[in-house]
């Protein structure tokens, strides 16, 4: 709202003229109103993936891995790409919410809190497949070092798997700790507007905030400190999840490139299906205004940027494989282009390669159909990437009696399915109870605009619209709200 | 005794800026300004000094990296030594991936547990809140000097400032 921020130069970030309260008022709606037809359509579906989800993996506990469509050559496969897939997709809220915001990338504001919603459901996902191909998970707590009755046998630290364990659950805690933090004032927002069990429900969730400065101080420091401890934390995990791979000495697998290729591999995907639900999400709450044709295209040049890197990674890897003189490295990469999987192979160079480049061109890069559809082609893209580097490097090692092929049972699509269900079924019950645009942030980037912008004079600042004129407050609020205010232990005059 | 405050209500960022920096140099202590989000520029117009979680959340850091490490070493060195591919046991680099995230984890824990607790923000907190100061006001809170003329002064200053309402209220000091 400052004046300060007005610039010929700057595009506003929220695209209409809004007040404060207006915010508040659209923000808060879609939580405060009954859920419409479409939601309750999708929220049909998305439970329905995830019953048919739920139900392969209590066959897949009740009866043994067994169930699956691996064997002995290719040990890994559908787990461990949905596994890694997943993990890439909680990538893009992190980079959103944590480096964008040191940054200062102030279009972050609108889209920061879905993306980190998504980035905390997207971990979820991932979480099952590990858990499940443990075979025991009842077990799932042997992963922990802990005092435990079996003599000193303690975990083996010197394990990429064990160090999964250790990434992806410190990113899963401090995302959301991170995603929580951010919702305190927005909590105490709807708090403020709720009545009855809604109101009882936020006041202990909001934790009592008040607005006051000096708690808002801290946060701001508090907020920078996690964000900067994030985004290592957000290269860390994929390179950790990278070297699970690259640490072993399967031909395809053994290189180094793989931490960096990795990483940006997550961005690219991650930022693909922050614009899929985005999309969705604008046009189905009517939040076009504020999840702008701007944001879209500043996530498209993203993912031109990381699309770029992820291509280089591929040309490097084959002509490393060339240029090493090592055979067997030289025929998974030959194997993956002709072999059996190559149309997988394929498909991944198609999608990633080729499609992003349609993003140069201004129309497709601001039309928000095709940016939809480009999306959806890059998750396919991302979901192949990691079939092929898993599938065609373990099916032909290096004993040509022991090459098989792989084909997925019905299980293990069930279950990828079902963790599709998971995803957007938790997408669209955070849509319904939690603001999913950060109130307190969009707030502030309100007033960056063009200087010439009728909507930004000072003259209509902070008067909100849904009253013709401000209303004293003394007449709308009872004073012993205001006595309470002066009996306040924290107010020391 | 008791003492009073005067609560001014703004409906602009720049304003209350302005109103809390003519008020912070003519001496009137600042309570609190209650905004529904962070202004930034307020911590130089209330005077208020830089937060010092930042040596929390390094200490914090510290802590978590010499805990992982020191339970890597006693449980692969001490306790339980493996031989894994002829690796030494205290095989440093294996161990960073576990230490730096024992490192982030600490530190982002205990720093937000820092901040809540010394915010006193704590589920269950019935604080009360100012009227639309999460939506749509901004609140300058003043601590006022004795004197019926000084409280003129004062209000004349925050209604110069645009103050769109103002109200005294009587605490006990």
């Amino acid at each position: 709202m400052s004046n300060s921020h007005l610039s010929p130069l700057r595009v506003p970030l929220v695209s209409e003229e809004r007040s404060l309260g207006q915010l508040t008022e659209e923000i808060c709606a879609p939580m405060e109103r009954r859920p419409t037809r479409a939601w309750w359509v999708a929220f049909a579906i998305a439970f329905a993936l995830l019953a048919i989800g739920v139900g392969m993996v209590a066959y897949e506990v009740s009866t043994g891995i067994g169930v699956w469509g691996l064997n002995k050559t290719v040990g890994w496969a559908f787990d461990i790409t949905n596994f890694v897939f997943w993990v890439g997709i909680g990538h893009a809220g992190t980079l959103i919410s944590a480096i964008l915001f040191l940054f200062r990338q102030k279009w972050r504001t609108s889209i920061n809190r879905a993306a980190e919603a998504m980035t905390l459901f997207a971990v979820m996902c991932a979480a099952v497949f590990p858990v499940i191909h443990m075979g025991r998970p009842w077990l799932f707590f042997w992963v922990f070092p802990y005092p435990n009755e079996r003599g000193s046998l303690w975990v083996n630290f010197r394990s990429p798997l064990l160090w999964d364990v250790f990434a992806i659950s410190t990113y899963f805690t401090i995302s959301l700790v991170f995603w929580y933090v951010g919702l305190i004032p927005d909590l105490a927002t709807v708090r403020d507007r709720a009545k009855g069990l809604r109101q009882k429900l936020f006041r202990v969730l909001s934790l009592g905030w008040t607005g006051s400065h000096r708690t808002w101080s801290r946060y701001e420091t508090v907020y920078l400190l996690l964000a900067g401890l994030a985004t290592p934390l957000v290269l860390s995990v994929h390179t950790i999840v990278s070297m699970d791979f690259a640490t072993s000495i399967i031909p395809g697998w053994h290189t180094t490139i793989f931490p960096p290729y990795f990483v940006a591999g997550a961005v690219f995907s991650g930022f693909a299906m922050v614009l899929t639900l985005m999309i969705i999400t604008r046009k189905v709450l009517g939040y076009e205004h504020l999840i702008t044709v701007r944001h879209l295209e500043n996530m498209t040049k993203v993912i031109i940027v990381t699309g770029g890197i992820v291509s280089l990674a591929y040309g490097t890897e084959v002509f490393i494989a060339w240029y090493s003189g090592n055979e067997y490295e030289r025929f998974t990469f030959l194997n993956r282009a002709f072999g059996p999987y190559a149309w997988a192979y394929w498909t991944m160079v198609t999608c990633n390669v080729v499609s992003p480049h349609l993003f140069w061109f201004k129309k497709v890069r601001t039309s928000p159909a095709a940016i939809f559809v480009l999306s959806l082609v890059i998750n396919v893209g991302m979901w192949f990437e990691r079939f092929v580097i898993i599938v065609t490097s373990l099916h032909r090692d290096f004993l040509p009696s022991s090459w098989s092929m792989y084909t997925p049972t019905v299980i293990e699509v069930g279950t990828f399915i079902g963790t599709f269900g998971l995803f957007f079924t938790l997408f669209l019950l955070f849509t319904r109870v939690l603001p999913i645009i950060s109130i307190g942030e969009v707030k502030s980037v309100l007033g960056f605009a063009r200087g010439h912008s009728p909507a930004h004079e000072p003259s209509t600042h902070g008067e909100p619209r849904r009253h013709d004129t401000p209303e004293p407050i003394a007449a709308e609020v009872p004073s012993p709200v205001l006595v309470g205010l002066a009996t306040r232990k924290d107010v020391a005059v | 005794m008791s003492s009073s405050v005067l609560i001014g209500y703004f409906d602009n960022e720049d304003k209350i800026l302005d109103a809390t920096r003519a008020a912070h140099q003519a001496g009137y202590p600042v309570h609190d300004v209650y905004t529904p989000y962070a202004v930034h520029g307020m911590d130089e117009a209330m005077g208020l000094r830089p937060s010092r979680l930042t040596y929390v959340c390094f200490a914090a850091g510290l802590l978590g990296g010499s805990l992982a490490l020191a339970l890597q070493l006693y449980t692969s060195v001490v306790s339980w030594p493996l031989n894994v591919g002829g690796k030494p046991f205290n095989s440093l680099p294996a161990f960073i991936p576990v230490t730096f995230e024992l490192t982030v984890l600490f530190a982002g824990l205990i720093t937000v547990a820092a901040f809540l607790a010394r915010s006193r923000l704590f589920p269950g907190s019935r604080r009360l809140t100012l009227p639309r100061v999460t939506d749509d006001r901004f609140a300058l809170v003043l601590g006022a000097r004795q004197g019926e003329q000084a409280h003129h002064a004062v209000e004349d200053m925050l209604r110069r400032h645009g103050a769109v309402e103002l109200s005294w209220k009587e605490m006990p000091s």
